[in-house]
């Protein structure tokens, strides 16, 4: 048995009277696709910016590879390896598309106190940033500015931008928040080919994607676990269909 | 232990002045998320009104009135003019387009009143000490002015906390859209905001003119330490700035007295009559900057009023 | 500069051999009033510079910036005063001082964003022109003369007023290298990107905090420099230097010129002061047209003379988001 990559303990959070986080505990084993639905204000959101130190938790503890990161600041653990992609775009607007991706690279090689030599002529830096481009097929897209792009191109540059690091684990926020069903089903077959590759923490709305992607799904609802286990099981759980899959059981079709 | 009391009392004083321009600029800052360099532009033209008015009419109080309705309905002109286009924008359009104003006000005031200054004489019924304590006088004016800026600080409070318009205000503070859709006149209130706070500042300026001066540049001096206040007490926060403002008003009066011969004790006679001047103008922002280190956010964040 | 010129380019080329010429225009028309002023010019444009790079690319609003220009003056004026006229001593020690007033100063201001920012920069600015007020064995309120320029080694002689503007020109125009090589290099990406969405650059990886305060002091080191020739340009320090409204104008020089743009700060400088004069020559009440300008530059004008510049002529180019230079 692997050692979990991912694990989650007692995760608690509040703001003022509302409780964001209820004792959360959450483990991901290495490789797996894991996938956290609940309704809106379940405090997904909230529990990627935990996890990713954007947010401060107000106690639990949170281990990444063996190691307790619960204390470490954003840029750390994006350092040993847990990427996140962000629900509202979250992009370097006034660069180009590459320039966005290539930072996102270069956080990863090496250190950045380097003066003199035109950093957009290193090929160390500005390669894999093409290729994850390609990956997310951006490719011919790299010279415009990042605002020139579609809301739909935005979401794969995020992606890209999260790949590009080479992490070990990504945390997606929505990936596909706002994409239409082509743009959409484009996403999944990309998360599909990414799952071979990485640890994959999936919050999303679209059931369809979730179940087609899903090795494992955690529903979340008020800041609380209610469920975890494998999708077929999630499926049949009585108080998640209650709580949220509800009449949308329809929509989920034959993932 | 007289001279400690009277220092005391004026570092109240002082502290009390600071509040009514910290509150203006908190204010505004808060409510509309614009921050005004020239607030300290204001601060000068209530002086300036005042001493003029003071002059024309023969009356401290009348001329002293007047001058603080002249420098709300400038207030409220500068923002129906200039401020209405700023809302929204990026910070540093808000710092360089009222540093404009700052540069307009200077010259437009000398133009009108020269160069020189003016002086704000005060009548004979002012110019009194009073007995507070056996043994102990103190200016009346400076006592008045304590009991002025209470009084204004008191009618703060219950506006804000006890009126609709200061609910609206404080809402305004967290939600300006949603108060907008409520069907509150949103542009009218902003205006009414800009111009108390323009008031405020302005009686702080004509309070202090016959004590200090009436002139130009006089509020590029004073509007930093509201700057510090602000920080201090949190922006956005009124009661922040009345905590912060007492704080440094007693700092730096107290310590200007007080340092000189606590560096004697320290130093040689000569060391310490150089640093003196320099380390008391220092304390204030030695103590923003602990502030700052122990709360960024100030003792008080936004939206505590 | 790649492919085809465009109008900003042609100004900005012809404007620096006007610069380079100028001493002997000076000469042939026997004007030594504008060599003086433009001296004057080419010192504060240099300050610009280091302003931009802080204002422009890192988008840090940094309001105490003429704070660095007396501390980089008055360590030339009170090493004169005290009998130090070497320049190899005063230049460093003005270099140090500069830079570690900045890295105080931005130690304890990075921490905070936006307005905080801004007020806090300023407040402590304020604090220097206090204390250098009160200095009184250095003149206090009514400054210092400085007796002798900095000395160098023969033949460099500051108290000549041609050598001294070549210096001058020599080191804003390498002032403008470094900061062009600087802005394109893996340090100014990380600045950039800091400007444009700190968050992110803190998901990817970057402890954003430490970056800017490097940048904050080489940007207050630099400026430091412009103080020291500032001082010796005027044989004379005083606290009005850095008074904050002196930051203030330093930030007009920049936003007029067109921020994030190598030329920018140059354009803004020559600008700002050439208008002052002119202005002048015409009313003594100039300020009044002045603060309404940089009002509507604001509000209509934001890429300033170097975005307008873009906009014209022929071979126009769009406002180009990244290529620095180009």
């Amino acid at each position: 048995m692997s050692e979990p990559l991912l694990e989650v303990e007692n995760l608690a959070k509040r703001f003022g009277g509302i409780i964001a986080t209820d004792d959360l505990a959450l483990t991901i084993a290495a490789g797996e696709l894991h996938a956290v639905i609940g309704p809106n204000g379940a405090g997904k959101t909230t529990l990627i910016a935990q996890l990713s130190g954007q947010l401060a938790s107000d106690s639990g503890r949170i281990r990444f590879a063996g190691n307790d990161i619960s204390a470490l600041p954003m840029h750390r653990r994006s350092r040993l390896g847990l990427a996140r992609s962000f629900q509202i775009t979250s992009l370097f607007l006034d660069l180009s598309v590459l320039d966005n991706v290539a930072l996102a690279v270069q956080a990863q090689v090496g250190h950045s106190f380097r003066f003199w030599r035109d950093a957009r002529r290193e090929p160390e830096l500005r390669q894999p940033a093409r290729v994850a481009l390609e990956r997310v097929g951006l490719a011919g897209r790299a010279d415009l500015p990042a605002s020139a792009l579609s809301h739909g191109e935005h979401r794969q540059l995020e992606l890209a931008m999260a790949l590009a690091g080479k992490p070990r684990m990504l945390l997606l926020d929505e990936p596909m928040a706002g994409l239409g069903p082509e743009e959409s089903a484009r996403m999944v077959e990309m998360l599909r080919a990414l799952k071979r590759e990485l640890t994959i923490l999936l919050v999303e709305h679209d059931m369809e994607a979730v179940f087609a992607l899903a090795d494992r799904i955690t529903v979340l609802v008020y800041g609380r676990v209610i469920a975890s286990g494998a999708p077929e099981d999630i499926r049949a759980n009585e108080e998640v269909r209650q709580a949220y899959l509800g009449e949308a059981e329809g929509e989920v079709g034959h993932g | 232990m007289t001279l400690f009391i009277e220092q005391c009392l004026n570092g109240v004083q002082f502290g009390l002045l600071l509040f009514l321009l910290a509150a203006g600029l908190t204010l505004v800052f808060g409510i509309m998320d614009l921050v005004n360099l020239a607030h300290g532009s204001l601060y000068m033209i209530g002086a300036y009104f005042a001493a003029t008015f003071v002059a024309w009419t023969g009356s401290f109080v009348l001329g002293t009135a007047l001058a603080v309705i002249a420098t709300l309905l400038v207030g409220m002109v500068v923002e129906v003019i200039v401020m209405r286009r700023l809302y929204g924008r990026d910070h540093l359009d808000h710092v360089l387009a009222t540093f404009g104003l700052i540069l307009f006000f200077d010259e437009f005031v000398r133009l009108i009143w020269g160069p020189d200054g003016l002086s704000m004489p005060l009548p004979s019924w002012l110019l009194t000490s009073v007995t507070i304590l056996p043994g102990i006088s103190y200016s009346a004016y400076r006592l008045s002015m304590i009991a002025v800026t209470l009084g204004v600080a008191a009618f703060l409070y219950v506006l804000v906390m006890r009126t609709r318009v200061g609910m609206l205000i404080r809402a305004g503070a967290s939600n300006r859209e949603m108060v907008g859709a409520l069907g509150v006149n949103i542009k009218l209130l902003f205006t009414l905001v800009f111009g108390l706070g323009s008031a405020l500042a302005g009686l702080a300026g004509l309070m202090q003119a016959p004590i200090l001066t009436v002139q130009i540049g006089m509020g590029e001096n004073i509007i930093i330490l509201a700057f510090v206040i602000t920080v201090i007490g949190g922006i956005g926060s009124v009661r922040g700035a009345f905590v912060a403002a007492i704080l440094v008003g007693f700092v730096d009066t107290l310590g200007r007295s007080y340092l000189p011969d606590m560096l004697r004790m320290v130093l040689s006679t000569d060391a310490a009559a150089t640093a003196a001047p320099a380390l008391s103008s220092m304390l204030i922002y030695l103590l923003m900057a602990v502030v700052l280190i122990v709360k960024p956010e100030g003792l008080f964040s936004a939206g505590g009023k | 500069m790649k492919g085809r010129p465009i109008v900003r380019d042609i100004v900005a080329a012809a404007l620096l051999v006007a610069l380079i010429l100028l001493p002997v225009y000076a000469d042939l028309a026997g004007d030594q009033f504008t060599l003086t002023l433009f001296t004057r010019i080419v010192v504060l444009a240099m300050a610009a510079v280091s302003l931009n790079l802080i204002l422009g690319y890192g988008g840090m609003m940094s309001f105490g910036h003429a704070a660095y220009l007396g501390i980089g003056g008055y360590a030339v004026g009170i090493l004169a005063f005290e009998g130090v006229v070497s320049g190899f001593a005063q230049w460093p020690v003005a270099l140090a001082a500069s830079a570690l007033f900045a890295l105080v100063i931005g130690a304890l201001s990075l921490r905070t964003r936006g307005v905080y920012f801004i007020m806090i920069t300023l407040a402590f600015a304020q604090m220097a022109y206090y204390v250098i007020a009160g200095l009184a064995r250095y003149g206090g309120d009514d400054g210092l003369t400085i007796q002798t320029r900095s000395r160098f080694f023969a033949p460099l002689n500051l108290g000549n007023r041609v050598q001294f503007y070549y210096l001058c020109l020599a080191l804003l125009l390498a002032a403008m290298v470094l900061v062009w090589r600087l802005i394109n290099s893996r340090f100014g990406l990380v600045i950039q990107g800091t400007r444009s969405n700190d968050t992110r650059m803190r998901a990817l990886g970057f402890p954003t905090y430490r970056y800017k305060l490097v940048c904050f002091v080489i940007a207050g080191t630099l400026c430091g420099l412009a103080g020291a020739l500032l001082a010796n340009q005027a044989d004379f320090v005083s606290p009005a230097m850095m008074y904050w409204t002196r930051s203030g104008d330093l930030i007009i020089m920049v936003v007029l010129g067109g921020m994030g743009s190598v030329f920018g700060p140059l354009f803004g400088a020559v600008a700002l002061l050439a208008l002052e004069e002119t202005l002048s020559g015409i009313t003594e009440y100039w300020q009044i047209i002045l603060g309404p300008l940089l009002l509507l530059v604001v509000l209509f004008a934001r890429g300033g003379i170097d975005g307008l510049l873009r906009q014209i002529g022929p071979w126009r180019k769009r406002q180009e988001f990244t290529k620095v230079g180009a």
